[in-house]
């Protein structure tokens, strides 16, 4: 079967809206539920953060949601047993997102096989970098249909993205700025830069800007730079407010898909 | 085998670097220079020059006559103690603010537990005129309040870390985030030997000085270079490792280090991580650690700030599956009646972290003809709010 992943950028070059959340936050049993109305609301894609107790490359809000989540008691193993029938509402492509560790003692061939059986299109690993990919993981990866999403920076060499766009599927996720997630920030002249020098390095790939993407304006400006963009604190916070979840999604969406 | 860690950055199946993208620019750096950059002419004189007129090494042996009469055995301590700052850690802090400046970097940044390594951080940086930020978990910005008065003095920022048990754990994250968000002139001086290859190698090289003084200084004081065991407490493990190092391939000699047993390796607060622990991947490098079944980091406790920590740097974690040395542990009660016998014994007051290594004494059959030497790695005067209020003095 086709990856829902590259089915998505075929179809869809521009204003992509990838949107991530934090599996058992704020409730334990809402992860299929924000699935349901992310999807109604339009958008694209969907990262569903696997929670990790030392979330290194994360912000606050995402620490924040991650030790509720843990407390809720997500885990992995939870988690595969709340998506288990999720590919007979959606089909919309599912990214799993979440630290190495937690994966290693699921086990890396037993997690991949799971993520294969209830539909997961990729994995964004933080702390797995490249060189561990290729020696360790990445054939069973592939094996299971499963596309290893990689970062680059704006410190990335120009070589190294050329690699990273190598060995890439699916996309590649462009961290708009030297930052932890949920960091504040608007487009300056040096992520310009980075962006444009990224443009034409004519990369195989599609990409999507993540990282201070957080309302319709820092969401336009990302897209004038690539296929689209991704929010994840910023609709983490919405998430925390006290209204239905229902509204809480779809006034977040409307409030960054809504030109101003 | 050899202990030492592969080109790859492994100590067997344990090390690497497990780092995000974002740190990839700063480690690689490290790692294509950090060798070329230590094994200079110019850097070994300055290294040298400044342990020895700044620091004030070599820190001396010291046979503890009342000590060795009481266990039966020949005791010796190696006096880190005596350095300036008060412990261990400045031996590392010299060589990384050396590198950094190297690598041209203004501003630097520390984690520290007890303080030792925060305060060894900020001397460095007023001495070489360094910006200076140190995370330390808010719950030992409390218990180690002298410390943090220090560094302060010296100009560094001291910033608590507010997340998890707010330990060292927590202030290695901050750290960590901090260096993501700044990655273009800031110098991580990680304090122990773990965190991603190249630290734990770099780390156990500049430590390496106190085995490689104690191997001529036992020679000078009995005419034998080994002795028959070297014990040193772990947390995450750089006094150990610097203790070990030249010794690792002397089969002869027996190692031991002492872990942090909390309330008791039996109860949920300890830090006895290669006692409880499994493998896994936490702060960038695969190790063992304290974790649940799912993959998530345990919260620790110890005594001793310094200890309370849940992993291990890769090297012991290696020392310790292929059994070239033992851990042992030791609880809080147990450390604290070792830190009085050495105070009245021998007029010296220890660090927590270092009474650990003393409270193996009773726990090992010593012999008469035998020698142990104990790495002394920090003294007390950080720990006497703790002391005082066990002892009631």
């Amino acid at each position: 079967m086709k990856n829902r992943i590259n089915k998505l950028f075929q179809e869809k070059k521009e204003r992509v809206l990838s949107v991530y959340f934090t599996a058992g936050y704020p409730d334990l049993e809402d992860t299929v539920s924000i699935i349901q109305e992310l999807v109604k609301n339009g958008v694209d894609l969907i990262e569903i953060g696997m929670p990790f107790s030392d979330p290194v490359a994360d912000g606050p809000v995402i620490q924040r949601s991650s030790l509720i989540a843990l407390q809720n008691g997500m885990s992995i193993r939870k988690l595969f047993d709340q998506l288990k029938d999720i590919r007979q509402v959606t089909d919309i492509p599912l990214i799993l997102m979440g630290y190495i560790n937690p994966v290693l003692q699921y086990g890396v061939e037993a997690f991949c096989e799971k993520c294969r059986e209830v539909g997961i299109d990729g994995l964004i690993i933080p702390d797995l970098p490249l060189s561990v990919y290729e020696e360790d993981f990445r054939s069973v990866f592939e094996n299971n249909n499963l596309h290893n999403i990689f970062l680059i920076t704006p410190q990335t060499s120009d070589d190294r993205m050329r690699t990273i766009d190598g060995i890439s599927e699916g996309f590649i996720y462009m961290v708009s700025s030297n930052a932890t997630t949920g960091a504040k920030s608007s487009v300056t002249d040096f992520q310009r830069d980075y962006f444009e020098r990224v443009n034409s390095m004519e990369l195989k790939n599609p990409r999507m800007i993540g990282f201070g993407i957080s309302n319709s304006e820092t969401f336009r400006n990302a897209c004038q730079y690539a296929s689209g963009a991704i929010i994840g604190s910023a609709f983490v916070k919405a998430l925390g407010g006290t209204e239905p979840l229902e509204q809480k999604v779809s006034q977040f969406i409307n409030s960054i898909v809504t030109e101003s | 085998m050899s202990y030492q860690v592969n080109e790859k950055g492994y100590y067997g199946e344990f090390g690497g670097a497990y780092i995000p993208e974002m740190m990839v620019p700063n480690i690689e750096e490290l790692q294509h220079n950090y060798l070329e950059i230590i094994n200079s002419y110019d850097f070994r004189q300055e290294f040298v020059g400044l342990l020895k007129n700044y620091v004030g090494r070599p820190s001396p042996l010291y046979f503890a006559k009342r000590l060795s009469e009481k266990y039966q055995s020949k005791i010796y301590l190696k006096r880190e103690d005596l350095n300036h700052t008060g412990s261990h850690k400045i031996n590392n802090t010299i060589g990384q603010i050396l590198v950094a400046q190297k690598l041209g970097k203004h501003r630097i940044i520390a984690e520290t537990g007890a303080g030792q390594h925060g305060l060894a951080t900020a001397t460095v940086c007023a001495l070489m005129g360094l910006e200076c930020i140190v995370y330390m978990g808010a719950v030992d910005v409390e218990r180690q309040a002298p410390n943090v008065k220090k560094m302060r003095m010296l100009g560094a920022e001291v910033i608590p870390a507010i997340s998890g048990n707010q330990t060292l754990k927590d202030a290695t994250n901050e750290a960590m985030r901090d260096w993501i968000n700044n990655p273009v002139d800031t110098h991580y001086i990680i304090g122990s030997v773990v965190g991603p290859h190249p630290y734990p190698d770099m780390v156990a090289r500049f430590q390496s000085v106190i085995s490689e003084e104690i191997r001529w200084q036992l020679e000078e004081q009995t005419g034998r270079e080994n002795p028959t065991r070297v014990i040193a407490c772990v947390g995450g493990g750089s006094n150990a490792a610097g203790a070990f190092y030249h010794f690792l391939d002397q089969e002869n000699v027996e190692l031991i280090g002492v872990e942090a047993a909390g309330k008791g390796i039996e109860t949920h607060e300890t830090a006895a991580t290669l006692t409880l622990g499994t493998p896994g991947v936490l702060h960038s490098s695969r190790s063992i650690l304290m974790q649940t079944k799912d993959g998530q980091i345990t919260e620790p406790y110890s005594i001793s700030a310094g200890l309370d920590y849940p992993g291990i740097g890769p090297m012991h974690a290696n020392l310790f599956t292929s059994q070239r040395a033992r851990y042992l542990w030791a609880t809080d009660a147990e450390v604290l009646d070792a830190a009085l016998e050495l105070t009245r014994l021998e007029g010296i007051i220890p660090a927590l972290e270092s009474a650990h290594a003393l409270a193996a004494l009773k726990k090992l059959q010593l012999k008469p003809e035998e020698v142990s030497v104990i790495n002394l790695s920090g003294r007390g005067d950080k720990d006497m709010e703790t002391y005082l209020n066990h002892f009631g003095y």
